[in-house]
């Protein structure tokens, strides 16, 4: 046997082999992209129902006697009135037949427990509706919400379901007499976190998110901006600087929670700053963010032609001159890209900021840096762990806000990048 | 905020004392003109704006870092003596109520007349402390400016100046990365030491059992806790095995299939959407394994007659995985298309087809730059913490049974340190030792892989 005889037999042999391997190949990009698509198919099904909430209409009367027994419209005493009262009323108004005690008390379910904080709300946002009767629509409850919205199963036996047979049968009245709808849930952008579901919302973990970053960006940006300037256009090789980006690199590879370690140890233990604070966690989040950063600056330096430096020391620059009038505006583009990019991952970033403290269960909306608060991914994290169905959903529709900042500010970036950079 | 208020009357200042000093350095030009100085007016500007400014920020910094430790060690001093004389626990929880106290905010004890007599200290010292370092700033600041006033004469080298202070601030910013590693050992070595003088390090290091719950009381059930962390490196390693065997031939294949089969078309589609998996914030990550990929695994092993636990090491390893992929994909990408055309083309040459060239000459000659980028995923994997603080157990079981719940060092880290802390208690400071080896473990790796990444890239350009 010849040996081109030898190759002649192996041939087909070898020719499915190479079929083979190109099909794994192909086969592993396609699972990839799979991933990717079942990942955002499962946030989108299970959380798009969470920017639509079910609302109840009540004939509610405002009565005087109630609200304002002596008549003089006291901020005080109109705030402090009994406005679950009201709704109940209204409940017991629309559905006259319930009589029983343990049947009202289910019924009274049917409604938010923060009902009565929003017909609290319009009547301090406008008195004159006292003595009058109006129809109001308030949020309905989590479990009513879920049945509105058809998640949860009507065929399943009474005991393993979270709404009984009765109160099925009063939404489905609702229904009928149209007073139960779904419209855009406002609440859920403004509101912040809440034990009930239909009251939770993100805007508390969206300030938190937005001064952390700021913090971040303020300390993080002219750092790291000012540390590759030195490095790249000033700094002499030597083992100092060496050590330095060494240090560097490594710090971009440290795992996040190491860094949480830190921020508790220092920042919080030994100088005593507030814990929970949007402060501590910029702070964190700066030295997590710094080698990015850097990193993305220094490129952006050393993509400016030396010959832009030698024109301007040419004509008589000093080499700060050189460096802060000519090559910093030139690279400034792909320092904010890289910057960007930098936020986008200090925005998702959470095992730290459990380390400080910023999981705490806060209802109100941080008015600065310094406050208790709390930011959007550790929300999405703490409403993960509650089992209200409805919790799920809202976790889902946070996740889908979250992914939505930072596909724009990725977005923002590549723009930038296209937009501005400039090539030699 | 009357902080943010004295930072920006500072600022106020400054750019008066900029415009001030512009115009000092005309007048002091006299006839002749700007010629006849040194530097431009503006350094002149510049220079008082530094003097006027840096000493006053300077003193504000270190003032305001130092001035909660002064006034509480001033109160604490001031307290009676059977208070002070109390175990540090005990005397921090004291300290807090006072501050609280002095807050107004809701205090957790009974208040009494010492109480409120050491609150009302605290509120004292915190207000002379704020009216002494309005004086002390505002005093340097307008020093600072009537220095530069008189010092402003044409021969004043005054560009030197503010270049040499930039330049000393662009040198401490690039110091840091530096300090923070320093920050990072200091802090994770220190309490680390105080552990190991409660707990031995053999037994640390080789114990097989790992319940860090302390008993309250001394007659409680199983008061001592256990601090042997084999069952968490155990774990550790299995969910970053399973993620490995996820993410490397998955990651392998398709950066070899992009980068040698794919159209140009094809590349630049796939290419980034592969990467959005990068940018995707880990706590998603951990959502998805808990909700969607727990119960998937659960109802299939139940099909199957399997007994799975609902947090089982399967699902957080699966999607830290997925999480994986193009870190590993992008590294092995790049490798590839650094190796030359020529090795490619002399493969074809002698005949070979394409997946022999892959398999017998590309892959053996960026084997290296793989391997490297391999450690960083695995270094990555080990340190990553949300995906299992959300989908991966808190029991500590020694077990290789990928449907078992396992536990993993930053599981105990987070479960240790969220909540109440004391930081005397060997449970805390755990979490630092744990934070140390974790630290030092994901270092190695690091240090290894740049290390030959870096050595091989040497190689071909």
């Amino acid at each position: 046997m010849t040996p081109i005889d030898r190759v002649n037999a192996s041939l087909r042999r070898r020719y499915a082999r190479e079929r083979r391997f190109r099909r794994f190949g192909l086969g592993a990009v396609i699972l990839g992209l799979s991933f990717v698509s079942m990942l955002f198919i499962s946030i989108a099904g299970k959380g798009y129902g969470a920017f639509q909430q079910t609302f109840i209409e009540l004939e509610v009367e405002f009565s005087e006697a109630l609200l304002d027994p002596d008549g003089g419209r006291d901020r005080g005493i109109l705030s402090r009135a009994d406005y679950d009262g009201l709704v109940k009323a209204a409940l017991r108004e629309r559905f006259p037949e319930v009589t029983r005690r343990g049947d009202k008390r289910r019924l009274y379910r049917i409604a938010s427990s923060g009902a009565g904080m929003q017909l609290r709300e319009r009547v301090l946002a406008d008195p004159g509706v006292i003595g009058t009767s109006a129809r109001v629509w308030v949020s309905a409850d989590d479990d009513i919400d879920m049945l509105f919205k058809g998640r949860i199963d009507r065929n399943l036996p009474e005991a393993e379901r979270r709404v009984d047979d009765q109160t099925i049968a009063w939404v489905d009245r609702l229904r009928e007499q149209g007073a139960i709808r779904t419209q855009f849930n406002r609440a859920f952008f403004t509101n912040g976190d809440s034990r009930e579901p239909e009251l939770a919302g993100i805007g508390g973990a969206i300030m938190g998110s937005l001064y952390t970053l700021m913090v971040t960006l303020a300390l993080s940006f002219p750092i790291g901006v000012a540390a590759a300037l030195y490095l790249e256009e000033f700094a002499p090789k030597n083992r100092w600087t060496d050590l330095i980006e060494v240090n560097i690199n490594n710090l971009a590879a440290v795992p996040s929670i190491v860094f949480g370690l830190l921020g508790l140890a220092v920042f919080i233990n030994f100088f005593g700053l507030p814990r929970s604070a949007p402060l501590v966690g910029g702070l964190v989040l700066t030295l997590m963010t710094l080698p990015t950063i850097i990193i993305a600056s220094r490129a952006a330096l050393k993509a400016v032609p030396p010959s832009i430096r030698e024109a301007a020391l040419g004509v008589g620059a000093s080499k700060m001159q050189v460096v802060f009038h000519h090559v910093l505006p030139l690279a400034m583009p792909g320092m904010l890209t890289g910057t960007i990019i930098g936020m986008a991952q200090a925005l998702g970033e959470s095992a730290p900021l459990l380390m400080i403290g910023m999981v705490a269960f806060i209802v109100d909306i941080p008015g600065g840096p310094l406050d208790p608060s709390t930011v959007l991914p550790v929300q999405i994290f703490l409403w993960a762990d509650s089992p209200e169905r409805a919790f799920v959903e809202r976790t889902s529709a946070a996740i889908m806000v979250l992914l939505g900042f930072l596909i724009l500010m990725n977005l923002l970036a590549v723009i930038l990048r296209k937009r501005l950079e400039r090539r030699w | 905020m009357q902080h943010t208020t004295l930072i920006l009357v500072l600022l106020a200042l400054m750019a008066l004392a900029y415009h001030l000093g512009r115009r000092r350095a005309r007048a002091v030009a006299g006839a002749g003109g700007v010629r006849s100085l040194h530097s431009l007016p503006g350094y002149y500007g510049l220079y008082a704006a530094i003097w006027c400014g840096l000493p006053a920020l300077l003193v504000f910094g270190v003032w305001t870092l130092l001035q909660d430790t002064v006034i509480t060690s001033l109160v604490v001093s001031g307290l009676p003596e059977s208070v002070r004389a109390l175990p540090e626990a005990r005397l921090g929880l004291v300290v807090n109520d006072i501050r609280n106290l002095a807050e107004g905010n809701i205090v957790s004890g009974t208040v009494d007349a010492r109480m409120q007599a050491a609150a009302d200290h605290y509120t004292s010292l915190e207000r002379i402390s704020w009216a002494a370092l309005a004086v002390v700033v505002l005093s340097l600041a307008g020093a600072g400016m009537a220095l530069a006033w008189r010092l402003i004469s044409p021969a004043l080298r005054s560009r030197n100046r503010v270049e040499a202070v930039v330049r000393y601030l662009l040198v401490t910013s690039s110091t840091i990365a530096i300090f923070t590693t320093v920050g990072i050992l200091l802090s994770v070595l220190f309490e680390a030491a105080r552990f190991f003088q409660m707990v031995p390090p053999s037994e640390f290091l080789f114990g097989l059992d790992w319940s860090p719950q302390m008993a309250i009381r001394e007659d409680q059930v199983g008061s001592s806790g256990a601090f042997g962390a084999i069952p968490l490196f155990a774990g550790t390693l299995l969910i970053s095995l399973i993620a490995m065997a996820v993410a490397v031939p998955v990651g392998l294949m398709s950066a070899i299939y992009l980068a040698e089969y794919a159209g140009r078309r094809f590349r630049s589609i796939a290419k980034p959407v592969l990467e959005i998996l990068a940018g995707i914030p880990t706590v998603v990550y951990g959502f998805f394994a808990a909700l969607t990929v727990a119960p998937l695994i659960r109802d299939n092993g139940a099909l199957l007659g399997l007994d799975v636990s609902p947090e089982s090491a399967l699902a957080a390893g699966l999607v830290m995985g997925i999480m994986i992929i193009p870190f590993v994909s992008s590294l092995s990408d790049d490798v590839i298309n650094a190796v030359p055309q020529a090795m490619r083309d002399a493969s074809y040459g002698v005949g070979a087809t394409q997946s022999e060239t892959i398999r017998q000459v590309i892959l053996p000659a960026a084997l290296p730059g793989i391997v490297g980028g391999i450690l960083l995923a695995v270094s990555r994997a080990i340190g990553e913490t949300m995906i299992v603080v959300m989908a991966a157990g808190l029991s500590a079981n020694l077990t290789a049974n990928p449907l078992e719940s396992v536990t993993t060092v930053t599981v105990q880290i987070v479960t240790l340190l969220v909540g109440d802390q004391e930081f005397d208690s060997p449970k805390t400071l755990a979490a630092f030792a744990l934070g140390l080896l974790l630290f030092a473990v994901t270092l190695v790796l690091n240090v290894i892989a740049l290390h030959v990444v870096r050595k091989y890239r040497e190689q071909y350009e």
